[in-house]
Order: structure tokens, then C-alpha cells, then sequence
């Protein structure tokens, strides 16, 4: 039994919650890949107590057609200076299937 | 004006064999694999299972006279050699679709898959591809939500969805089963599952078993803050008891229900996927005897036909097999299978072993479901493999991690979101996977105890039901 390790419950924010947090190139990397699927980039933001909900705040509007991945950047760099405590996430939407084809925490609040 | 009224045994060639037949757009067409019986030619025998599995009997009777028998039949209009197998052929067949009900997959299979399997003329026979005409699939139902609409409501993105089995399959009380179930969600699975076989026993009776299962997902979605689910199996006896279980499921307000579409049948399934529509809850299906039809090369229903079958009648999930697992899969073939699962146009393609081109209009897709015998060491391959719109269960390879169900599941998470992290960098993830994993172990004692507890299995036994290829 002095082998096994007890599991630490935490809050967890769905797709890449369970890696430790993306650095900035790895963000890079991922916005590259919602531009190369032909996917339009958003940010969404929210209070730190209450990410279960499906409608966060839309930061502005998504950004229908964009390629280049260090506007997107600087956009989510506008949000967390307007709001450094929330929780803001990523998204990648794809028109085509009416989904969401990347969605992912970008900063976790506090 | 019709012909007159001889009495007698005619070959079936002479009504029921037209290679010059150009098929309908609203035809359904099927091609059968035949080993005829010694004697048999292949136009005779490629006609009698066109005329046994429509409008012909053995012999000629005068109320065939009343009908335009031209009109309904069914016709053999094509012979072809299978490859690398003499003792067999191909013959495609077309159905006019008035011989059909609308939106009953119970009927066609009645007709396609009836009688004709008896048949004595015919040695063995095998169901290998029926084609669907657009204007069939929109008198069915289909998935009670599909793809886009689960990903919704679970608010699952970019990423294929994780499950598990709950273990021992049969023989726990529902209160530690329930443990479990809220140990696999906390963890950071998205599903857990009821086995096929757990149904409603005299160890665990259904109604305790969902209730205990629904306060598991209460907890594990106030815990991690991510929403969950578990197939409640609500397979039963009788219609009237799988609805009350199903009802139940629903006022506990769970997002997913489950059902065995093969040995509860096509009418149950039917009905069960409709009432998942009306009444917003998500449907797993598992497919429970689906080898006994579908693993025989020359006699049965292949396994892509069974997938036509259910996307028709309607499931949100699907088990399709692993082709990494313990169970039987060829890498192509269920790459085929899985397009005709999720796609809305499947184009024919003999190197997957699809015989026709299949449209399924605005009909949504389903999920894939890779089960069985599979663990950490195989996610580079299922990602690479199912893509994003799958889910990967892991029971052994959650429940058998050396410190429990959470760590087993937050191991298979972790080395999940690993891949597609790597993915979507442009890594080959199949050819770097031991890398990726090792490195994401850096940061998970969970991922690091799971990647050593299962270094050592493979399961590489040759596949039985193979695609039909030269040299094999």
C-alpha cells in the first residue's frame, strides 16, 4: 500500500485541462492549427467561479477569416488585460460542421 | 398484357437474371458474396437469391398473373469473381424500393436476409454491401442526435471522447458499482459503461443500479467542473420494461442511455432511438452477437452492412472494434465501415470494401466506439486511426491501474490530450507516440505507473474476416 498514491481532486476545464498549462508557443501552435483547418478563431471569457456553463462572454466577435495566429494572440492578451482574473478559453469554429472543432482553456483565473 | 398461365418449375434465370438492368438512383442494391452448390451455375444461383429474397417462389403460381411481377422484382444485374477466392462470386442485386416500408430497417432485412440464407441452391451466402437510396434513408429516423449535436451537449471539443467499462462485468452490488462509476468520472473520464450483459440481475437491480449511478455523475461533474455521463443499459425483456427504464433515466435527468441493438432487434431499437429524440437523451448501442452474423467470410451479414443497419434505425454510438485490441479488426475495412458510420457521403471503394456509393443526405452520424482490450500504450494509434469523432473505452486500462479507477483515468486522459496536442503540432503521433507519451509522463505519476503496468501486451493474432484480396 506504500506504493499507491491517493488521487488529488481538482477543477479540471475540459480539452487540454490535464496537461500542465500551454506555454505561449504551444498556443501559437494550436491557433496555427484552427487557421490551417480553415476554422475561425474566437476568445471567450467568464468569472472564475462558474466555467460549467455553456455561454461564456464572447471577447468581441469571432474572427471570421483570419490567418494570422499572433492577431488571435494579441487578442487573447487584450482580454486578459481587461479581465486578468477570468478564465479564458480558445475556440476554433468550424461553419462546415456547425461544431466547434478546437474549444480549450487558455488561461485558468483565479 | 401479361403472358398466359403455365403451371411448373421454371430456372430462375429466365425471370430473375437481367445483366442488362441499369439500376434506378431509388433502387436498393445489395451484393452478395455466393459459393454456390456444386452443379449451380452463377447466373442461376445469382437469380434464385435475387428471386427468393423478393417476389419469387419455387415454382410459377397464377397470381402472379394479377401483378406486374416485372415491376417488383428483384433482378441480379451483375457477376463478378471475388478476389483470391474461386470457390465464391459476387452478385449484386437490385430491389425496386417499393418492395420496402418506409423507415423500417425490421423490413428490408425480412427481405434481404430472409429466407434466402436457407436457401439449398446456395451453399453459403454473405450479405457484403447494400446501397441505400437517399430517398430510403430520409423515411428513417437515424441517430436520435448525431455528432455535433452530443459534442453540444456534453460541450466535448477537439479532442475524442474517453469511457470505461465498469469491471467485474457482472456480480457487483449497485452501491460499489456506483463507486466505481464515481471514481472512473472524477478521474477524468467523460463516460463509464454499463457491460452489455448488465441488465437487471438479482445482484443489482436496475433501479438501484441507475440510482446510485446518477448520484456517481452528480458528484464527479460538481468535482471536476466538466460534464459526464454513463450508458445506463436499458436492454430488457420486453419494450414495455426497457421504456420504464428508459423513462426513469431520464427523470434522473441522465444525458445517455444504452441499448444492444442486436439481440434486443432492429423493432426495439427503432422505437428506443425515437424515443431518444422526443425525450433529449443521447444512445449508446453495443453489438452483442454481431460475430456470430458478421466474422464468417462466406455466410452472414458483414459488419458494414450491420453499421448501415443501425445508422438507419438510429444510435449516437456505435462499437466498431479497435483494430488495435483484443477483438477482431482490419485496419481498412473498419476504416470503411467508420466513414459509413460518421460521413454524409461515402464514395465506393473496393480497398475499404465498399461496394457502392452511399449518401446519407442530412441523416447525422454517430459516433465510433473503440472498446475492448485496449489501454495507454495504444493512443497514438486509435487517435491516428478514429480521428476526433470516437470514443476510446478503456476498462481493464482504467480499472487495472495500480492505484485505482481516478489515477487509470486520469493516465488514459492525460496520454490522451497528449496526442492530440502533439497532433495538431503536425507530429506524426502513430510514428512519435512513445515519445509523446513518455514526455507527458514527465508531469502524471498516474500516465508514468500505467505506461510501465502495461508495457509488455500486444495482441497480434491474425485477423479471420479479412478484405477479399488477391494472394491473402
Amino acid at each position: 500500500m506504500a506504493d499507491v498514491q491517493e488521487y488529488k481532486q481538482t477543477r479540471r476545464y475540459e480539452t487540454f485541462s490535464y496537461l500542465p498549462p500551454l506555454s505561449a508557443e504551444q498556443v501559437r501552435a494550436q491557433i496555427q492549427y484552427i487557421i490551417s483547418q480553415g476554422w475561425n478563431p474566437a476568445v471567450e471569457h467568464i468569472e472564475p467561479n462558474r466555467p460549467y456553463t455553456y455561454y461564456w462572454y464572447m471577447w468581441k466577435l469571432p474572427m471570421f477569416g483570419e490567418r494570422n495566429a499572433d492577431a488571435v494572440l494579441a487578442e487573447i492578451e487584450a482580454c486578459r488585460r481587461e479581465y486578468p482574473n477570468h478564465s479564458i478559453r480558445l475556440i476554433g469554429y468550424d461553419n462546415y460542421t456547425q461544431s466547434q472543432g478546437l474549444s480549450f482553456v487558455v488561461h485558468r483565473g483565479s | 398484357m401479361a403472358g398466359k398461365y403455365e403451371a411448373g418449375v421454371k430456372e430462375y434465370r429466365q425471370t430473375y437474371w437481367a445483366p442488362d438492368y441499369v439500376p434506378l438512383d431509388s433502387d436498393i442494391l445489395a451484393c452478395f458474396k455466393i459459393v454456390p452448390q456444386p452443379g449451380v451455375d452463377r447466373e442461376e444461383a445469382a437469380a434464385a437469391v435475387a428471386a427468393e429474397s423478393s417476389t419469387g417462389t419455387w415454382t410459377t403460381v397464377w397470381t402472379d398473373l394479377l401483378t406486374d411481377l416485372d415491376y417488383y422484382k428483384g433482378r441480379a444485374y451483375r457477376i463478378e469473381d471475388v478476389p483470391g477466392d474461386d470457390t465464391a462470386f459476387y452478385a449484386f442485386v437490385a430491389y425496386p424500393i417499393d418492395l420496402f416500408e418506409e423507415g423500417s430497417v425490421v423490413n428490408v432485412f425480412t427481405s434481404l436476409v430472409g429466407n434466402v440464407f436457407g436457401f439449398k441452391a446456395v451453399r453459403a451466402l454473405r450479405l457484403e454491401d447494400v446501397r441505400f437510396p437517399l430517398h430510403y434513408v430520409m423515411t428513417c429516423n437515424g441517430p436520435p442526435h448525431g455528432i455535433q449535436v452530443e459534442r453540444d451537449k456534453m460541450d466535448k471539443y477537439g479532442r475524442p471522447m474517453l469511457g470505461c467499462t465498469i469491471k467485474p462485468k457482472l456480480g457487483l452490488s449497485a452501491k460499489n458499482y456506483g463507486r466505481a462509476v464515481y471514481e472512473a468520472l472524477r478521474g477524468g473520464l467523460d463516460f463509464t459503461k454499463d457491460d452489455e450483459n448488465v441488465n437487471s440481475q438479482p445482484f443489482m437491480r436496475w433501479r438501484d443500479r441507475f440510482l446510485f449511478v446518477a448520484e456517481a455523475i452528480h458528484n464527479a461533474e460538481a468535482q471536476t467542473g466538466e460534464r459526464k455521463g454513463h450508458y445506463l443499459n436499458v436492454t430488457a425483456p420486453s419494450p414495455e420494461e426497457m421504456y420504464e427504464r428508459a423513462e426513469f433515466a431520464k427523470e434522473l435527468r441522465m444525458p445517455i442511455i444504452m441499448h444492444d441493438f442486436l439481440t434486443g432487434g432492429f423493432c426495439a431499437n427503432t422505437g428506443l432511438a425515437r424515443w431518444c429524440r422526443k425525450n433529449g437523451l443521447l444512445l449508446h448501442i453495443h453489438r452483442a452477437m454481431h460475430a456470430v452474423i458478421d466474422r464468417n467470410p462466406h455466410h452472414g451479414i458483414h459488419f458494414r452492412v450491420l453499421t448501415k443497419a443501425l445508422r438507419l434505425s438510429g444510435g449516437d454510438h456505435l462499437h466498431t472494434g479497435t483494430v488495435v485490441g483484443k477483438l477482431e479488426g482490419d485496419r481498412a475495412s473498419t476504416l470503411g465501415w467508420i466513414d459509413l458510420l460518421r460521413e454524409s457521403y461515402v464514395p465506393e471503394d473496393r480497398s475499404r470494401g465498399i461496394f457502392f456509393d452511399q449518401d446519407w443526405g442530412s441523416m447525422p452520424g454517430a459516433f465510433a466506439v473503440a472498446s475492448g482490450g485496449i489501454h495507454v500504450w495504444h493512443m497514438p494509434s486509435l487517435l491516428a486511426i478514429f480521428g476526433d469523432d470516437a470514443v476510446f473505452q478503456f476498462g481493464g486500462g482504467t480499472l487495472g491501474h495500480p492505484w485505482g479507477n481516478a489515477a487509470g483515468a486520469a493516465a488514459n486522459r492525460v496520454a490522451l490530450e497528449a496526442c492530440v496536442e502533439a497532433r495538431n503540432r503536425g507530429v506524426d503521433v502513430e510514428k512519435e507516440g512513445k515519445a509523446i507519451l513518455t514526455n507527458a509522463a514527465r508531469h502524471s505519476p498516474e500516465l508514468k505507473i500505467a505506461l510501465e503496468t502495461w508495457k509488455e501486451i500486444k495482441f497480434e493474432f491474425d485477423t479471420v474476416d479479412k478484405l477479399d484480396v488477391q494472394n491473402r
